[in-house]
């Protein structure tokens, strides 16, 4: 089979969907079109609305602390005054809640809007392999700032600065329970321990470990056991934040990572057969570079890119050859992109990867040009939907195969909301000539016909935003 | 009420086999299995089974569990007693009920195959019926659904939720179905849609399992002056379980709902008789008695199985929360379930009864429960579950006489 290197392809399935004219933009050389969106440093989304994670922590530190001084109160108070002086705090998600909106509607915008869709689809990419998810509590504030803080900066570097930037970013630390972790013959454990005699037992959780080894590295098949896992969990404690804790613990600058000496457990570890010397903050840092390095990382990143860019099975020698790449470059990421867009496999099969809700809204708002700016309005199609921003529910991130979003009732949504799209535009935008600069070359006949048979403009953008190929990148 | 040993364990199944299981079979096979309803509820996460039925008759459960531990029966915030030697968690005041009025049986020290802590891995073989990860892509209820007899062109199974969970992918005709915030599309569209779905058959599927999800949705809602009306504040799962009750109630509609519950993976701060497991707990319980109530008459057909795809450690962590473990506790819920017991082969929670020093050990298959609800309620056939349902499950024996006859 004659290899078709389609701009549509490169637009739906590299991109975030097709604007009017990018396709005629990307013309006949549509890798270079890719290849050229990975030099230069990454877009970093900043703005007045957008705070760091650390000033949304110190808020959140400050509204902890007053709802801990009102329950104080309230203890002494009768039972009515209880309740108001309870209520009278602001609670946690009131501070945080507007920060979030404000971040995924900053998202939203610069996905609907940007000239690099290929670096911003790797952005989510990696976002989703490092998963925080605001059902937390604690991330809602902090899933954006996570992504502009840890992701953004690293996505055209290296892997290992990334996996680093996310290990010690407050957000995985809370998310993962981290920021919690006692070496059991720490400092911290063996003075509280003499304290309080035998009450409460100090000890590792090992959660933020489990899941380093599981998806952030080496992947579940890497050869890991558990006791690497607790080994590693033993490594990183003492990685946590500042301003966590109360009384002598609450030191360091709030809300950004703190190493904490007197919780780490103490002595060198052996992970994955390796003997790591106890370097105390260090030792965790050069676990991660090693983990970084693995084949098994590369390989599990392999597939896991093949996966999202090529076909819900990945080609084995697709992924072989991408794992080689991101090994000899050390992980240098541009690398490994370049080795995915150049692999065959991603052009063979056009439309094999079935739209997630988020690529369904974008390649939407962007192929109609519509304005991201409705906030909360914008982001209630998500949720409607089944994709709140930052919301995978689990640190194993969104599921990336077509059976995880091609559900029944999935699928009216999508039609459904495309008929509320429509009556919105149908009357200014004409999807028979808008269709083609979309789609281009995976363009059905039977869509073309469709819509031109349409008994409305609003009909017409209906069918264009349901037909199968518009469901698919 | 009582505990099943390890012997007893067994010997129901030898009893069973003998003849009051083949009674059994032909009673409910003359009602056909069109009566018979099912609903699977994944607790996705892992689920503490050692708090949400706790062994406070064990002699190591409070020192290891510390702070976590329930307190036992008759103390305030203590356990719900269930046998003298399990309890449930506070928080599960409906599942009590039922167990005294011998609708749930609890089963603990319960785990699928799986021997790995990855909740992704774990989740995948507790629903592809398989020995590993990852090894089909279909579920086994699908799969058990597939084998029944059933109607051309009917949907025998609905997953609540937009999409359909590994569980219920396959062979079978099912449907996904969530209440929609939109607003409904016209004939005309619907059909120019259709039209254009004719080239290609997953889309045209899918559309046509929506319309009819729908179409059974809207006929429930419809009849909305015979739904009953809600007591109390709704909780989180009141939407959900109504669905499914819409969907089951009627006899045309599916024989078999599944839909999943999350926020079991209780790492830290997970509490006692309060806290955030016994939130949650609280949330599911109302949720299951909401469900008995919007089935009314069709309670007494249905069993409700609740899994998860591991346990947590035995002993707390640092945070205190529990990492993740190995075997948990499992219910089957329903007025078809012959209740009122707890199954188990206790293991103990001794340092050296312990699976790999850590976590509750296994002593009996979550397939064995799985079959013997497949085999007695939806009258699956012994071959069709050892060949195509669980394959490699031959030892996993068929727990028997969970249903009443």
């Amino acid at each position: 089979m004659l290899e078709r290197i389609s701009p549509a392809i490169a637009a739906n399935r590299f991109g975030l969907g097709a604007r009017p004219g990018e396709l005629a933009q990307i013309g006949s050389q549509p890798r270079d079109w890719l290849v050229a969106q990975l030099s230069g440093a990454a877009p970093l989304l900043t703005g007045p609305e957008l705070y760091t994670s650390a000033d949304t922590l110190s808020r959140g530190l400050e509204v902890r602390r007053a709802l801990r001084a009102a329950k104080r109160e309230a203890a002494k108070a009768d039972s009515d005054d209880k309740a108001n002086a309870v209520a009278a705090v602001m609670k946690i998600g009131q501070v945080y809640r507007p920060i979030y909106i404000a971040e995924a509607i900053a998202r939203l915008r610069e996905g609907v809007t940007t000239d690099r869709p290929f670096v911003e689809r790797l952005t989510y990419f990696w976002t989703n392999h490092f998963a925080v998810s605001i059902d937390k509590n604690l991330v809602l504030g902090l899933a954006g700032s996570f992504e502009r803080e840890a992701i953004r900066p690293n996505v055209l570097g290296h892997f290992s600065d990334m996996l680093l930037a996310v290990e010690r970013h407050p957000a995985m630390l809370l998310y993962l329970d981290n920021h919690l972790s006692v070496g059991p013959h720490s400092r911290a454990a063996g003075l509280l321990e003499r304290r309080r005699g035998n009450q409460r037992r100090l000890g590792i959780n090992e959660n933020l470990a489990r899941e380093t080894l599981e998806l952030h590295t080496v992947g579940v098949g890497g050869g890991y056991t558990q006791a690497d896992v607790t080994t590693l969990a033993e490594v990183i404690t003492g990685w946590s934040i500042g301003g966590e804790g109360g009384g002598r613990l609450a030191r360091g600058i709030p809300g950004e990572f703190l190493f904490r000496p007197e919780v780490h457990e103490p002595g060198a570890k052996v992970v994955l057969g390796k003997r790591y010397a106890d370097t105390g903050y260090e030792q965790g840092v050069a676990v991660l570079k090693d983990l970084a390095a693995k084949p098994a990382t590369a390989h599990f990143i392999a597939t896991k890119l093949i996966r999202h860019f090529v076909a819900d099975d990945p080609p084995p020698r697709a992924v072989e050859r991408v794992a080689k790449v991101f090994l000899s470059s050390h992980g240098h990421l541009p690398t490994v992109y370049r080795a995915l867009v150049e692999s065959r496999e991603a052009w063979d099969q056009p439309l094999a990867k079935y739209k997630t809700t988020n690529d369904y809204i974008l390649s939407t708002l962007r192929g109609l040009q519509l304005p991201a700016d409705r906030g909360r309005a914008s982001l209630a199609a998500f949720e409607v939907m089944g994709q709140r921003t930052y919301s995978p529910g689990s640190p194993a991130g969104w599921p990336d195969r077509s059976a995880d979003w091609d559900g029944a009732s999935a699928l009216i949504k999508r039609i459904e909301w495309a008929d509320a799209v429509g009556q919105r535009v149908g009357s200014r935008i004409d999807a028979k000539e808008l269709a083609p600069q979309l789609l281009g070359d995976n363009l059905a006949g039977a869509t073309r016909a469709a819509i031109a048979r349409a008994a409305s403009g609003a009909q017409a953008i209906t069918l264009m935003l349901s037909a199968p190929e518009f469901m698919r990148r | 009420m009582r505990t099943l040993k390890r012997r007893d364990f067994l010997q129901v199944g030898a009893l069973a086999l003998g003849g009051a299981f083949l009674t059994a079979r032909l009673a409910l096979a003359r009602t056909g299995t069109s009566r018979s309803r099912f609903v699977f509820i994944i607790m996705r996460g892992a689920l503490d089974g050692l708090a949400a039925v706790p062994p406070y008759g064990d002699p190591d459960y409070a020192g290891l569990r510390r702070e976590l531990a329930l307190k036992t029966p008759g103390t305030p915030g203590g356990a719900l007693p269930l046998n003298g030697f399990f309890g449930l968690h506070p928080s599960l005041g409906f599942l009590h009920d039922s167990y005294a009025a011998q609708e749930l049986v609890v089963f603990h020290a319960v785990s699928s195959p799986y021997r790995e802590r990855s909740h992704f891995d774990g989740q995948d073989v507790l629903e592809n019926g398989t020995l590993q990860p990852h090894a089909v892509q279909t579920g086994w209820l699908n799969r058990a659904l597939a084998s029944l007899q059933v109607e051309h062109g009917k949907e025998v199974g609905v997953a609540l939720g937009q999409n359909i969970p590994l569980v219920m992918r396959g062979p079978a005709s099912v449907t996904s179905w969530s209440p929609s915030k939109l607003a409904a599309l016209d004939d005309d569209t619907l059909e120019r849609i259709t039209d254009l779905y004719a080239g290609d058959p997953l889309l045209a599927s899918r559309l046509a399992d929506a319309l009819a999800a729908d179409a059974i949705a809207g006929a429930v809602n419809g009849a909305a002056g015979a739904a009953p009306v809600q007591r109390g504040k709704p909780t989180r799962y009141t939407e959900v379980v109504r669905a499914a009750a819409g969907f089951l109630r009627r006899d045309d509609g599916p024989q078999v709902a599944v839909f999943d519950t999350t926020g079991w993976d209780t790492h830290a701060n997970e509490g006692n008789a309060e806290g955030q497991l016994a939130g949650r707990l609280a949330a599911l319980d109302a949720g299951l008695r909401t469900l008995k109530d919007e089935l009314g008459g069709a309670w007494a057909d249905t069993a409700v199985l609740l899994a998860t795809e591991f346990g947590r450690t035995v002993a707390t962590n640092g945070t205190r929360g529990t990492d993740h473990g190995t075997a948990t506790a499992a219910f089957l819920l329903g007025g078809a379930v012959q209740g009122g017991r707890v199954i188990a082969d206790w293991p103990g929670l001794s340092s050296r009864s312990l699976y790999q020093g850590r976590d509750l050990k296994p002593t009996a298959d979550l397939r064995s429960v799985l079959k013997g609800v497949l085999s007695e309620h939806l009258l699956v056939s012994t071959s069709t579950l050892e060949s195509s349902v669980f394959p490699d499950s031959t030892n996993a024996r068929v727990v028997k006489g969970l249903f009443r006859s």
